[in-house]
């Protein structure tokens, strides 16, 4: 690997690294990847996998919405082990109060070709029956899938090394800057372009990237088929994504193909640790029975963690980075990562080589003027 | 050891009638009643290997209750025993 | 459905190690209690009623009984939410255990190793299948083979012929030399010799091969017969079952939850069995494979270290220096041979939760690859079957214990210890 140059190499093989290299295998490019542990490791193996079109604002809208498309476009040729499975996406209401977010929802997505359905209390019922009686309804986004990401990452990842792609695990990045990757053994891989992919650990090569660690918590039953046909969110969800500075947990449920439920979730900043968080873990668990309570006599069988990697605009890092020509950023997408994976390594790979992308970029650029997201 | 002087203790399992010494555990009522406890994900059917509540292999349902470890499980009257496919 | 108990020392595990220690701990006047999953004390070795077993057990279990400690079976810890509190569950309630001090002798498990139709119903553990007749299975009759390996084997031969089993053959992979090196070291150990002798006459008649191991188990849907190499030569064995195990891995999954000292495999303890976690104990199998005898010396030593009478453990150093040295002699000898490692071929299932073929693992260079691609130990054994079958197979290491360390019911999982409950938005 080493000795020559590459037009691109790229530092991490998450979810996001794999599927640049796909990207840019794919267009010719000669890639290679380094990556410190093993494929999707990260927050790709700790995530829901889910694929959500988020509304919180027209930027993530317009990120989620076009990766959401090649995801379904990408269906077919996934292999049976990553599990994609379109189940959609049920938004709670609890009260009629979150009935009218429904509403407002429903026109926004509407007025920009996302297809929902508004779900009534008997409509929530029947789609949903393990849900605790009383809630209002919902909103159902159709084509909202989940899948397993690991399996995902590899297959990214495979499909790059047919293409001549070249991968080196195990292998830690420590400095990158002037169209070089130096590791931990001294090596140095040579490269027109480098990314910087490395999810929450971003920061760690360039210090200056504004991305904190939002650490999640995530358990995951034994096997209950039929016991949940759609992937669930409260719509406190996004009040929960949206806080910079508390810890909170969200009613969020999703059925694997396995017939495993997996719950979650929970954020926190300014946890280092990977050690499961008592008082988190409870606060979550209880959350998730008080919308299904027929989870409480369920089997748990595992519990994890995992690190977001969050910006302080809750948008990604795609693009060239102020300072250094040689250098690239494809990172901070916080609870993001799978869906809008595919979608950021096209307008990745676009600015790398000049192409037009399909939607507007500005918002996620690194040098994105006025916001107060890189310090000195 | 279930003490043949002991009552015997009648259960179901799949809906058939077993009779079990009090004492013996709901694997034992399974085996007797010549059934296996469980289909694994690929579909191979699959019975107690550990015998002492470790391996989950021994899973079925009690009155209800899926995912219940057998082996660890004593027989009680009319219990319903369901297992797997 | 919740309930709380304080105990000056909680012993979690009532085998040998646990019923000792929690006697010892009694008679030192302070408040004990002794978790168990089981409904019963004994754990594997002596499980099942007393009259089965050696006076030894029965001896235990009686002075158990009688003891000032409160005992919760049917209770598996499963959590341990904050430091000198532990969760345990039973199949219809909660408990919240807390402790000052700590004993955990959690025993083993039987080692499994996979081969072609391991996964056939009626293949069972050697300590499986005894516990399986304990229990009420019928056996008599029935053809048994016995393979694997370590003095359980024989055990379980003799317990299952007693019970009226038929056994064509006992299959241990040691070689001869490592056996008699064995047979010639037991003779520093009295009672062993006269074990031996007795289970000798048990045995009498029944063909025992060393260096001999299963190469595949065939049947639809259940066992039919069993294929054994010996001596390079393969033979078909017919039979109704096969008892196979490898000899025994340390239940720490709990010590490592609670950040205990774990070297190769077993937790380090010092003179008084107290772990590297301050006021946690450890007696019995964890600390090193060495049987009923170490089990006791180390629970009794624990249980009055725990109970505040450290000073007359010391009493009890000397049978434990020696009951070690017979530890020890179990390793050398009934370690396993590399040619186990070509049993599976890549169609064997080596994940049983996950159903993960030989074949598929074969691909990833670490348990966490191969975790994650696979899903291999992800299932409700949380790897205890085949974390030490990849261990052994591919010298892969397993990951750091996260709870629950058994699974448990989500309500209890949720369990708060002295922290706010967060509502539903209702309205």
């Amino acid at each position: 690997m080493s000795g020559k140059t590459f037009d691109v190499v790229i530092v991490g093989a998450g979810i996001v690294g794999a599927a640049c290299a796909d990207e840019c295998a794919q267009r010719g490019l000669r890639v290679a990847v380094v990556e410190r542990e093993v494929v999707g490791s990260g927050a790709t193996a700790a995530g829901m996998g889910h694929i959500v079109v988020m509304d919180d604002s027209e930027a993530q809208l317009a990120l989620t919405r076009y990766s959401q498309q090649l995801w379904q476009a990408l269906w077919p040729e996934l292999p049976v082990d990553v599990e994609y499975e379109q189940c959609g996406t049920i938004w709670v209401a609890a009260n009629e109060e979150e009935m009218t977010e429904v509403r407002r929802k429903h026109s926004f997505y509407a007025e920009r070709g996302v297809p929902t359905t508004v779900l009534d209390a008997q409509a929530l019922r029947r789609l949903e029956p393990n849900l605790r009686v009383g809630m209002a309804g919902g909103l159902l986004v159709t084509e909202d899938a989940v899948l397993y990401p690991p399996c995902a990452a590899r297959f990214l990842m495979d499909r790059a090394q047919k293409r001549g792609a070249e991968l080196r695990t195990a292998a830690s990045a420590t400095q990158v800057g002037q169209g070089r990757v130096r590791l931990a053994n001294g090596v140095e891989i040579r490269g027109e372009t480098i990314v910087n992919a490395a999810g929450a650990w971003s920061p760690e090569l360039i210090g200056a990237i504004e991305i904190k660690k939002r650490k999640g918590h995530l358990v995951i039953t034994d096997r209950y088929p039929g016991f949940l046909r759609h992937q669930l969110v409260e719509l406190g969800y996004l009040k929960s994504a949206h806080s910079v500075t508390s810890d909170s947990v969200a009613f969020n449920v999703q059925p694997r193909r396995t017939g495993q439920i997996l719950i979650g979730s929970s954020r926190q900043y300014g946890a280092e640790h990977k050690d499961v968080d008592q008082e988190i873990l409870c606060r979550m668990l209880q959350r998730a029975q008080e919308y299904m309570p027929a989870l409480g006599p369920m089997s748990a069988v595992r519990t994890w963690t995992g690190f977001r990697a969050a910006t302080p605009d809750k948008l990604p890092l795609i693009g060239p980075w102020p300072g250094d020509k040689s250098l690239f950023l494809s990172t901070g997408h916080e609870g993001l990562g799978i869906t809008t994976s595919l979608a950021t390594a096209r307008i990745l790979v676009d600015q790398i080589t000049g192409a037009k992308p399909e939607i507007p970029i500005e918002p996620y650029l690194p040098s994105r003027a006025g916001k107060e997201f890189l310090h000195a | 050891m279930p003490d043949p002087a002991a009552s015997a203790v009648s259960l179901t399992v799949n809906g058939q009638q077993v009779s079990v010494l009090a004492g013996a555990t709901v694997a034992v009522a399974v085996a007797i009643a010549g059934q296996v406890c469980r289909t694994s994900v690929s579909g191979e059917p699959r019975g107690p290997l550990c015998g002492m509540g470790i391996c989950y292999e021994c899973r079925v349902s009690i009155n209800g209750v899926p995912h219940c470890r057998s082996c660890q499980i004593l027989c009680e009257p009319g219990m319903e025993v369901r297992t797997d496919g | 459905m919740a309930d709380s108990q304080r105990f000056d020392v909680l012993v979690i595990g009532a085998g040998p190690a646990g019923m000792a220690a929690a006697l010892r701990a009694a008679e030192c006047g302070v408040r004990v209690g002794l978790v168990d999953d089981n409904a019963r004390s004994g754990g594997q070795i002596w499980r099942g009623s007393s009259d089965e077993h050696s006076e030894d057990a029965a001896r235990w279990g009686e002075r158990l009984r009688k003891a000032d400690a409160t005992k919760l079976y049917g209770m598996r810890v499963f959590h341990r939410p904050e430091a000198g509190v532990l969760l345990a569950e039973g199949p219809y309630d909660l408990c919240e255990l807390r402790y000052t001090n700590l004993v955990v002798a959690t025993g083993a498990r039987e080692r499994f190793l996979p081969f072609p139709g391991w996964t056939l119903p009626n293949v069972m553990g050697a300590g499986g299948l005894q516990a399986m007749v304990k229990s009420g299975l019928p056996i008599r009759g029935k053809r048994v083979v016995i393979a694997g390996t370590g003095p359980l084997l024989l055990a379980v031969a003799a317990y299952l012929r007693k019970q009226g089993a038929e056994i064509p053959m006992i299959c241990e992979q040691a070689s001869w030399s490592r056996l008699a090196q064995f047979g010639a070291a037991l003779l520093g150990y009295p009672e062993k010799i006269a074990q031996t002798l007795q289970l000798k006459k048990q045995l009498a008649g029944i063909p025992f091969a060393a260096s001999s191991w299963p190469l595949a188990a065939r049947g639809g849907p259940a066992l039919e017969s069993v294929t054994i190499s010996r001596n390079g030569n393969t033979r078909v064995i017919p039979c109704d079952y096969l008892a196979c195990g490898f000899h025994l891995v340390p239940n720490v999954e709990l010590h490592s939850l609670l950040g205990c000292r774990i070297s190769g495999g077993y937790v380090q303890v010092d003179e008084f069995q107290e772990t590297s976690a301050k006021a946690v104990f450890c007696a019995g199998e964890p600390t090193g494979i060495g049987g009923v005898e170490l089990a006791l010396v180390e629970g009794q030593i624990a249980g009055l270290a725990a109970g505040g009478r450290a000073p007359e453990a010391r009493e009890l150093f000397g049978e434990r220096r020696r009951a070690r040295r017979f530890a020890r002699m179990l390793d050398r000898t009934f370690g396993l041979r590399q040619e186990l490692r070509d049993l599976p071929s890549a169609e064997t299932i080596v994940c049983r939760c996950e159903d993960v073929s030989y074949g598929r693992l074969q691909k990833h260079g670490s348990w966490r690859a191969a975790k994650l691609q696979t899903r291999c130990g992800m299932g409700p054994c949380q790897g205890r079957v085949c974390g030490p079958a990849t261990q052994f197979l591919f010298q892969w290491n397993p990951d750091s214990v996260r709870p629950p360390v058994f699974p448990a019911r989500v309500e209890d999982l949720a369990k708060m210890v002295d922290f706010q409950t967060v509502g539903c938005p209702t309205r």
